[in-house]
């Protein structure tokens, strides 16, 4: 078995605001080999009758993922690095449980093969002590993945912050979002 | 041995043991009180007996859990419903495309389909073919006053007769010589995306992914150890071969509770989860109120609202709606403009 090298002192650090909606990442996220070529970046429009913001969205892998939570089928797990993996794919039955239930949007169905998928943090490279694909190619900075000191001096005025609310339910994450200095958590509802 | 004790789910231990005992009974009805059942399968049955009780326990722990039991009471509400025909129909056209040809795994990848398809085929026969012998429920017989006719029994009942060295005779008592093949030629297809494939590389575990194709081609490659000893050996080392063969097997069954291979009870919810489809977009179907499409059906979202209450998450918005009313994109989509806000309201957009 592969020896995992998995640098506890990286860090990804997301930061909305400044997606271009280039689509670069979503190419690049195609090349990660733990998601079978699929691309698992989600990139959109927010509101594009009114507005020309972007999004993108990765997996934020929750400390108390939901989607683990609601999985019938026990396809989902995270593991000793605070990864959380897509389905198992022996186990895996395409319910859609974890895609509605992920407070943040990010599991995708495939239909005809009944199975979801979802991003893992390139855990190929990550696993390997390398970057994600999407963070290696992002141009404006939104997708960042290096130390925490590294994000602070390219982010003076920027916190980074691992905590969301949902009406009644905070998320706290492994991947976090960068905030204005002062936040605590980024109020969703 | 306390602490087994302690977290010994007293429900699913009742239920393992009727199963297990069911198996006993079974075997007692089906053998004519033993009389048909073969003593050199004993350890094959003690085997059996004991993945019996493991899966009926795992399985019932397994329902216990929130999601779980709610799939499997949505699904047999709707199978036995006034619809009945429609869903058994199509639970069993499903049983056919996704559990006996695993047709879904095709969409995921042709090589992969192909390798799972020969190693599950392969096992199921042999289990259709094993099961039976093992518990007694089939046992053969010479035909009286003849020595070259044999009585195939089911349950001490004749079912059928054939001649010894014709076609059926071969076909009979070779069956699990010709399954063998299609589960070695299977698991090395399996091994061998195991061995190329970057994703898989990184995710994959000895326990979890190795171990099981290993112990497959080691039960293939012992049984037809058996069959080269008898055919090429004259029974000279009968004794090696039966008892690796009876190792590696029943090393599978008692694995079979706890490892990989209990996806193939798992496997069955699918059908459930499909029903589940069907008849939640016939009840109506949710509508985003950010996108304004419709994205899921009502029915899954309350019942995913139920399911995370239970499971301790609370997404009820302070106006009595609910965070998981959104569908994917409007939740990326909120949490993107609640993330506008807080930068605007800093009154910096960047930094």
């Amino acid at each position: 078995m592969t020896v995992t090298k998995y640098d506890q002192q990286m860090g990804f650090f997301i930061d909305m605001q400044r997606c271009i909606g280039c689509h670069a990442c979503e190419m690049a996220c195609a090349e990660c080999e733990t998601n079978g070529q699929e691309s698992m970046i989600h990139i959109h429009y927010v509101e594009r009758a009114v507005s020309t913001q972007t999004t993108v969205q990765v997996c934020m892998h929750c400390e108390d993922p939901a989607c683990a939570n609601v999985c019938p089928a026990d396809a989902i797990s995270k593991d000793e690095f605070g990864v959380v993996h897509t389905a198992e794919t022996s186990r895996c039955i395409g319910c859609s449980n974890c895609v509605l239930a992920c407070p943040f949007g990010v599991p995708q169905k495939q239909e005809k093969a009944e199975l979801m998928m979802k991003c893992n943090m390139c855990y190929d490279r990550t696993s390997a002590g390398k970057k994600p694909m999407c963070a290696t190619v992002c141009p404006s900075g939104a997708l960042f993945f290096g130390t925490r000191e590294e994000i602070e001096l390219k982010r003076p005025d920027s916190v980074p912050v691992d905590t969301f609310i949902f009406g009644n339910q905070e998320v706290k994450t492994k991947v976090k979002i960068m905030m204005p200095k002062g936040s605590n958590y980024l109020k969703v509802h | 041995m306390l602490k087994l004790f302690q977290t010994l789910n007293k429900v699913a231990f009742i239920k393992a043991t009727i199963a297990a005992l069911a198996v006993v009974i079974l075997v007692f009805i089906g053998s004519r009180n033993l009389q048909n059942f073969d003593a050199a399968l004993i350890t094959y049955l003690f085997g059996t007996v004991f993945a019996v009780f493991g899966i009926a326990y795992r399985y019932s722990v397994w329902l216990q859990r929130p999601p779980t039991r709610l799939y499997w009471r949505r699904s047999m509400q709707f199978l036995f419903s006034k619809d009945f025909l429609t869903y058994a129909t199509r639970s069993i056209y499903l049983l056919f495309r996704n559990i006996l040809f695993q047709r879904f795994i095709a969409y995921r990848s042709k090589t992969r389909w192909w390798g799972h398809f020969l190693l599950a085929s392969g096992c199921l026969i042999s289990f259709a073919i094993t099961i039976p012998l093992t518990f007694g429920w089939i046992h053969f017989t010479l035909e009286p006053g003849t020595y070259d006719i044999y009585n195939a029994n089911f349950f001490g009942f004749k079912v059928a007769s054939f001649e010894l060295g014709g076609p059926i005779s071969i076909l009979a008592f070779k069956a699990l010589f010709f399954t063998s093949i299609p589960v070695i030629i299977g698991a090395i297809i399996m091994m061998k995306r195991r061995v190329k494939d970057g994703g898989l590389i990184a995710t994959q575990s000895l326990d979890g992914d190795w171990l099981p194709l290993v112990l497959l081609i080691a039960i293939s490659v012992t049984g037809l150890g058996i069959g080269y000893d008898y055919t090429f050996l004259e029974g000279r080392t009968h004794q090696f071969m039966a008892v690796t063969h009876a190792i590696t097997v029943i090393l599978f069954l008692i694995w079979m509770p706890f490892g990989k291979f209990f996806h193939i009870f798992q496997r069955l919810a699918q059908l459930g989860a499909n029903l589940y489809k069907i008849e939640g977009s016939k009840r109506g179907m949710a509508v985003c109120p950010h996108t304004k499409a419709e994205f899921a059906s009502q029915t899954h979202i309350n019942d995913l609202k139920t399911v995370t209450k239970e499971l301790g998450f609370d997404f009820t918005l302070a106006d009595g709606t609910n965070h998981l009313d959104l569908s994917p994109e409007g939740k990326r989509s909120v949490l993107a403009k609640a993330h506008f806000e807080a930068r605007k309201a800093s009154g910096k957009f960047f930094g």
